[in-house]
């Protein structure tokens, strides 16, 4: 991701895309906290009315959420549009920059024929297109205008399996739906920091001695991880598997066999429409925990080594820090997830911080593979600037 | 011999009318311990409006002389196929609530739903054996029907504009079926004769939903039953 080099404005649209895309990922979690996202049944109509012409005296209860939830969604894809287009223009010359321009703008719309078909048939073509991009980028991974071309996609296809997830009935849609988001997160995210001017001027300036980058690298992975696993118990809509902390049901594993589940299930007096928990649902919330322990040992292991490496004044070891604190902020709020019984303002705050842990994990990991260089070559020398190392495509 | 042949049909139909008098099982659902104190429901501001009285969940009513209400008894084993007895009770959305709590329905068999508000409800069912739908009710007075295919005890009903409206169907195969009133009595009316295993299932007592006891239908019957609050483990 160096092609391009910095503009101040595009730096600021990339940030102003992963800053809604946060708020965005903020306002689903809402959604599900709040268990209301089936409150509207038809998509991508909004009760049989055009989304944006629905009445604001109609956004009750769980509508309110969902429609806002749709409503955010479009202007993240509308912003994601031009910031697409923008790095794409800007990138490109002649042919390709106006199919690429033209692809963008027809896609938007053909977006107004405002039927399920179309949207799963741009679906499509947007899946194909990623398919291409990712082609181009296995040959070179630097030019960030395939990077942008794939959000742009990305966010189409996003759109259309939330949409999907409510007219097909299918929670393992929205398990799909919250992993594709955080992916989505991180790409935003990414096209933000290698817009940025300190981006264009850095340089391989320190040596990995210790293996940093795949550390960190590692502890982002298991982050994603956690957050898949994260959205697949939020998305069982079956409120706490576990209801106490730091023991399970009153011991160190839980009973799982049909007949505790029974009874756990039995003992539950809810006051909202949850589903029944199963004995996956329990297992995962346990996985759930250990993940978290792991994590937090490995950002421990990651600020203890680059403290060491690098000392306190280096930019990686402050960066390691506010990682390490999300990462027991993020904990905390684990367990008051638990503690409150699941109230939604809570569980939406683990979301949201879920997400900028990995966002933090991911720009740290860009970093390092940007400034570090292996042991290995430590007899070369150091200061050839980065723009040596990408070809300008 | 000619005439013999209608006397003896005359008598064979005498005597299955006989035999064949269906009969009714009624009885007595009752409670056995003190269950968890039911959570007051949060209404939003316009639910509010339309529903006076402070309302709570509905996991156990208990009335008179320890009768559980809301306990769905049905015929498990033992029943043939039958179609429906007349026209199934309907669901309605009244002052974001769903009446009844529990109901049933023969497998099938259309029943209507309707909302009474003045405002959106989604009607979501959520089966493990039947299809799911979700579908909008936006306006005051609007009814739909909808069938289950498959038996099943019991599909939960659900709105998501208001998480707190949840209600259960209980669906079989047959219309030997009834639903406990407030003090915990159901009638199953003409059943025909024969040995039954009769299932009482309520959603929360009892570990396993339901129990069982067999039935000899051969006149009116009287059978008691008797749940339990799930202890804490
Ligand atoms: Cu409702």
């Amino acid at each position: 991701m160096t092609e391009s080099t910095n503009n101040r404005w595009l730096h600021r649209l990339a940030v102003l895309t992963a800053t809604a895309t946060l708020f965005l990922i903020c306002v689903g979690g809402l959604v599900t906290s709040h268990g209301v996202g089936m409150s509207v049944p038809d998509w991508p109509t909004t009760y049989g009315y055009n989304m944006f012409a629905f009445p604001f005296s109609k956004w009750i209860g769980g509508v309110f959420y969902e429609h806002s939830h749709r409503l955010v969604a479009s202007v993240v894809g509308l912003v994601t549009a031009i910031l697409a287009s923008w790095i794409w223009v800007r990138a490109t010359a002649g042919a390709a920059r106006w199919l690429g321009l033209t692809g963008i703008v027809a896609t938007l719309g053909l977006m107004g024929v405002r039927t399920q078909t179309m949207f799963v048939a741009l679906a499509v073509v947007a899946f194909g297109v990623i398919v291409f991009c990712a082609l181009r980028l296995g040959k070179d991974p630097r030019p960030i205008r395939w990077w942008a071309m794939i959000a742009f996609c990305a966010v189409l296809i996003q759109g259309v399996l939330g949409g999907l997830r409510v007219t097909q009935l299918k929670d393992e849609l929205g398990i799909l739906h919250a992993t594709l988001a955080q992916l989505f997160f991180v790409l935003v995210g990414a096209l933000a920091v290698t817009t940025s001017r300190r981006w264009s001027e850095s340089k391989l300036s320190i040596y990995d001695t210790g293996g940093l980058r795949y550390f960190y690298l590692l502890a982002t992975g298991m982050i994603l991880l956690q957050l898949i696993i994260g959205a697949s118990m939020r998305h069982q809509h079956a409120g706490l598997a576990i209801p106490d902390f730091p023991l399970a049901y009153g011991r160190l594993w839980p009973a799982t066999d049909p007949a505790s589940i029974a009874h756990y299930n039995q003992l539950r007096v809810e006051s909202v429409a949850l589903n029944e928990i199963t004995a996956s649902s329990v297992i995962l919330q346990m996985i759930h925990r250990i993940t978290a322990l792991l994590i937090c040992l490995a950002i421990g292991g990651a600020l203890v080594r680059t403290w060491r490496r690098f000392g306190w004044e280096s930019g990686f070891t402050k960066g390691v820090v506010a990682w390490g604190s999300l990462i027991l902020v993020q904990a905390g709020l684990g367990a008051a997830t638990i503690w409150t019984n699941k109230a939604a303002d809570i569980a939406t705050a683990h979301v949201a911080l879920g997400a900028l842990s990995l966002i933090t994990g991911s720009i740290l990991v860009l970093w390092a593979f940007r400034c570090m260089q292996p042991a290995a070559r430590q007899a070369e020398p150091l200061s050839a600037p980065m723009q040596n190392q990408g070809a300008v495509a | 011999m000619k005439t013999y042949i209608p006397c003896m049909i005359i008598a064979a139909l005498l005597g299955s009318i006989h035999f064949a008098a269906a009969a009714d099982i009624s009885g007595k659902v009752r409670l056995k311990g003190t269950p968890k104190p039911e959570i007051p429901i949060q209404l939003d501001a316009m639910c509010g409006k339309l529903q006076p009285k402070p309302v709570t969940t509905r996991h156990y009513v208990v009335g008179q002389d320890r009768g559980l209400a809301n306990v769905f008894v049905y015929i498990k084993q033992g029943a043939q196929k039958a179609p429906p007895a007349g026209e199934a009770t309907m669901l309605d959305q009244v002052g974001c609530m769903y009446e009844p709590y529990v109901m049933g329905v023969v497998a099938g068999q259309k029943f209507k739903i309707k909302n009474s508000d003045p405002l959106l409800h989604n009607i979501h069912a959520t089966p493990k054996v039947n299809k799911e739908f979700n579908f909008a009710q936006p306006t005051k007075g609007q009814e739909n029907e909808r069938s289950f295919d498959q038996p099943e005890v019991l599909v939960r009903m659900k709105c998501d504009v208001h998480p707190w409206m949840f209600a259960y169907i209980g669906v079989v195969d047959h219309p030997y079926f009834a639903v406990t009133d407030k003090d915990g009595n159901f009638t199953i009316k003409n059943v025909p004769p024969g040995k039954y295993t009769l299932e009482a299932y309520h959603q929360k007592a009892s570990v396993a939903g339901g129990k069982t006891q067999e039935v000899q239908v051969d006149g009116d019957k009287k059978i008691e039953f008797e749940l339990e609050v799930p202890a804490a483990p």
